[in-house]
């Protein structure tokens, strides 16, 4: 073969080594809106196709962790005609701040999407300060 | 006569031009960025069946009530809306990545549906309905009569 035809099969090699699954599934990171109230801060997160037994919420340290499993729809029967979107896992990690909660963490999950509610340390939670008349 | 060619309509191509051509798209084909097949919400996957067809849509975090879902012909239409959060007085977002708002998609089946026998269910966020054939449109078998 040529020379040139050998440095297009090489150039595959380049993409660095990351750390693999196991599983042959494709990854999502999920879309997600954080706000924060007085008290809390609200993680949604969009993730089609996961219910309550196949997400998982993870804290360890102060990496929260969020990973869901969707498992691809089969029909029999059927075979696929057209196809838009994929199905797979997803994972997302954030990194928390200690004034949250790490006791208090609540977990929703309702049509495809995971609500968390992260509430705030007693000790950081804004204190209104009484001022004496001197 | 390794010059440019000249190709049956006169034009003139040149081979340099040409490979830069064909450099270009295969690094768009080979590059890492995920290209977006349909930009439309919602993205749908279509089953074809026998007798039917399935479209199942990833749409998380709708209220089944607001759905808007009509079939005539061999049109399918698929609307509805996303509530958007609504937060209070002193609020503030940290991160808005999550879509909302108004959607309405329209798809063309390859079959007239009979209207009646569709079926749709919300579930996981995944929305998935069921369009069987309509009856006038089934194929036909046609009989050779033998003289």
């Amino acid at each position: 073969m040529s020379k040139e035809s050998k440095e297009l099969q090489k150039q595959s090699t380049q993409t660095p080594v990351e750390t693999e699954r196991t599983r042959n599934s494709k990854v999502y990171v999920p879309k997600v809106d954080i706000y924060e109230t007085k008290d809390a801060i609200i993680l949604i997160a969009d993730m089609p196709g996961v219910d309550e037994n196949s997400v998982d919420v993870i804290l360890d340290k102060n990496i929260l962790t969020i990973s869901g499993t969707a498992e691809p729809l089969s029909f029999k029967d059927y075979s696929i005609a057209y196809s838009e979107y994929d199905v797979g896992d997803y994972q997302r990690a954030f990194t928390i701040s200690d004034e949250v909660d790490k006791e208090k963490i609540e977990a929703t999950v309702k049509n495809g999407v995971l609500r968390l509610t992260l509430h705030k340390a007693e000790k950081v939670k804004a204190r209104k300060i009484a001022i004496k008349a001197a | 006569m390794f010059g440019p060619t000249v190709w049956r309509f006169g034009r003139v191509t040149d081979p340099f031009r040409e490979m830069q051509r064909l450099q270009s798209e295969m690094n768009r084909l080979f590059s890492t960025v995920d290209p977006q097949i349909g930009h439309e919400y919602p993205p749908i996957n279509v089953w074809s069946g026998e007798q039917d067809a399935i479209v199942t849509a990833e749409i998380p975090g709708i209220d089944p009530e607001t759905f808007d879902i009509s079939v005539i012909g061999d049109t399918l239409t698929i609307g509805g809306k996303v509530d958007p959060e609504i937060l209070k007085e002193g609020e503030s977002y940290h991160r808005q990545e999550r879509s909302y708002g108004r959607f309405n998609r329209i798809l063309q089946l390859p079959f007239h549906v009979n209207a009646d026998k569709v079926e749709a269910k919300y579930e996981k966020g995944i929305l998935r309905i069921n369009l069987p054939r309509a009856e006038e449109d089934k194929p036909k078998k046609v009989v050779i009569q033998a003289e």
